[in-house]
């Protein structure tokens, strides 16, 4: 029961805060609905695809694009999250967090359920503003993908918690956006099939088959069509035990950094 | 609960931040005297299990905290000396999202925070957003906060600074009364001398040393001082 209360807990937190950030819920369906009904119409002639699977017709970008777009809502949702993380430790309040006699592991896995509720209704909402544009995917598919967007938000969430735990100040937050949003966004499937960046540079993609977060894209894409992608699905497990294990022992109690509070002496004191 | 420390040190680097401190934390009130950089910051670090002990032990009724964590974090209620409310939510929020890490169920949680809030005078603020509460307000969220799962151990960190005589004497006296009357074992640290009186054991550090340990009056008589202010002069000078 202690378990189940600590757990509500946290998600309600998280839940509260997300409602107080509406701005947020706008920002992060903004920047896919601009690719998705901007760049995506801009690109639409220069980037022909192929019929590559799980397709089976030739599609239009648009819908090439989407799932690789809701990828992206659950990366970015993720690294605010673990921004989030960074704000509480500077403010204090993740103390207040790990003073809980519950164990770290489940504090943080509760942490993860609730990023994946957030990433899951901001993905589902831009599923809906997709069918705007014709982008209707098999019913069964929304629901299969399920799965696939919590898993992938885990996945995420747990290396936002990695990161966060080895930022060590609010202000480097800004090189996870160069260094680890933008090269697994764009050295991904999410935006043109690998094939073209086969064909544009060998080594490339190469990096692009070896980031994670291409076989999360394939995964969701298939999902989406409602098939299985056996070999990512492993990956991505995979790859979020890997993450999660290390972002659970990040969390274990360590010798800090020098600091020793307040330095200001008062009239009175010792 | 009784709190051993044993032979505690830590270093960050190469600064010693607390040299091989031994101290027992009996049931009833305890102050921690030393000024600002003395450790008292760093020996709540350990005593919390927010870091890790570079060498010694903290018992806390013969366990470590890696023993028998779940157990001991029930048992005790922690005041930073940096605030840890989250300041976007409400006093309300801020106390059921504790309540809830501790596992009270939401009906015992609503009236632990009605009665906390009722004793530290906060009532009329149960709704009210951290960020629009002034400091010693949010002194007294951060007391409630501490207080809502009715611990057996209170470690207090500087829990008075910076707030006005009714807010100081407020936390004092609420805090003071949990120790004699409930039993309570309190650890407040502290570079105020006049929150410290003769009756109240006292341990003061200085650069991470533990320079005396025992109740203040004794202290007084040992060195042959009238009040705190020349017992502090004497150990300042002697260390």
């Amino acid at each position: 029961m202690m378990y189940w209360r600590c757990f509500v807990g946290v998600l309600n937190r998280e839940m509260l805060k997300f409602w107080q950030q509406r701005s947020r819920l706008l920002s992060a369906l903004v920047r896919p609905l601009l690719w998705l009904f901007v760049f995506a119409a801009g690109f639409r002639s220069a980037l022909g695809l192929s019929m590559i699977p799980p397709y089976e017709t030739y599609i239009l970008y648009e819908e090439y694009i989407v799932p690789g777009l809701a990828a992206m809502i659950i990366l970015f949702n993720s690294m605010q999250s673990s921004l989030s993380m960074v704000y509480d430790r500077e403010m204090g309040s993740m103390k207040v967090l790990l003073m809980s006699p519950v164990p770290r592991s489940f504090l943080l896995c509760s942490k993860l359920v609730a990023n994946t509720l957030v990433s899951a209704i901001q993905v589902y909402l831009f599923f809906c503003f997709a069918l705007l544009v014709d982008v209707q995917l098999p019913l069964m598919g929304y629901v299969y993908a399920l799965p696939i967007i919590a898993l992938l938000s885990i996945f995420l969430g747990a290396l936002g918690l990695l990161l966060a735990n080895s930022i060590k100040q609010l202000e480097n937050f800004a090189g996870v956006m160069n260094f680890v949003i933008f090269p697994m966004f764009f050295l991904s499937s999410a935006l043109y099939p690998l094939w073209k960046m086969q064909e544009a540079s060998e080594w490339l993609y190469q990096v692009c088959v070896f980031n994670p977060f291409t076989s999360g894209i394939e995964l969701l894409r298939f999902g989406l069509y409602e098939k299985l992608a056996a070999k990512e699905l492993v990956i991505v497990l995979l790859v979020t035990l890997i993450t999660f294990t290390f972002a659970v022992r990040s969390f274990r109690p360590k010798p800090a950094a020098a600091g020793f509070g307040n330095k200001s002496l008062g009239k009175n004191s010792a | 609960m009784e709190i051993d420390i044993q032979g505690v040190s830590h270093t960050y680097g190469k600064v010693t931040a607390l040299d091989d401190i031994s101290l027992t934390l009996k049931p009833g009130f305890n102050i921690l005297l030393g000024p600002n950089g003395a450790g008292k910051s760093s020996l709540f670090a350990l005593l919390t299990g927010l870091q890790r002990i570079g060498h010694g032990n903290i018992l806390f009724n013969g366990s470590t905290i890696t023993q028998n964590r779940a157990s001991i974090m029930k048992s005790l209620g922690v005041v930073f000396q940096q605030s840890t409310l989250d300041i976007d939510l409400t006093v309300k929020q801020n106390l059921a999202y504790f309540a809830s890490l501790h596992g009270l169920a939401p009906e015992k949680s609503i009236s632990r925070i009605s009665d906390l809030l009722n004793e530290l005078d906060l009532s009329d603020r149960l709704n009210t957003k951290i960020r629009n509460l002034n400091g010693g307000h949010r002194r007294r969220v951060e007391l409630a906060r501490c207080l809502i799962h009715q611990p057996s151990t209170l470690l207090l960190d500087e829990p008075t600074v910076g707030l006005d005589i009714a807010s100081r004497q407020l936390i004092h006296s609420v805090v003071h009364d949990l120790a004699v009357k409930q039993g309570v074992t309190v650890l407040w640290a502290t570079h105020l001398f006049e929150e410290v009186s003769p009756t109240d054991p006292l341990a003061i550090l200085l650069n991470g040393r533990l320079v005396e340990r025992d109740v203040c009056s004794a202290l007084l008589t040992k060195h042959q001082v009238s009040d705190i202010h020349q017992l502090w002069d004497v150990l300042t000078h002697a260390n």
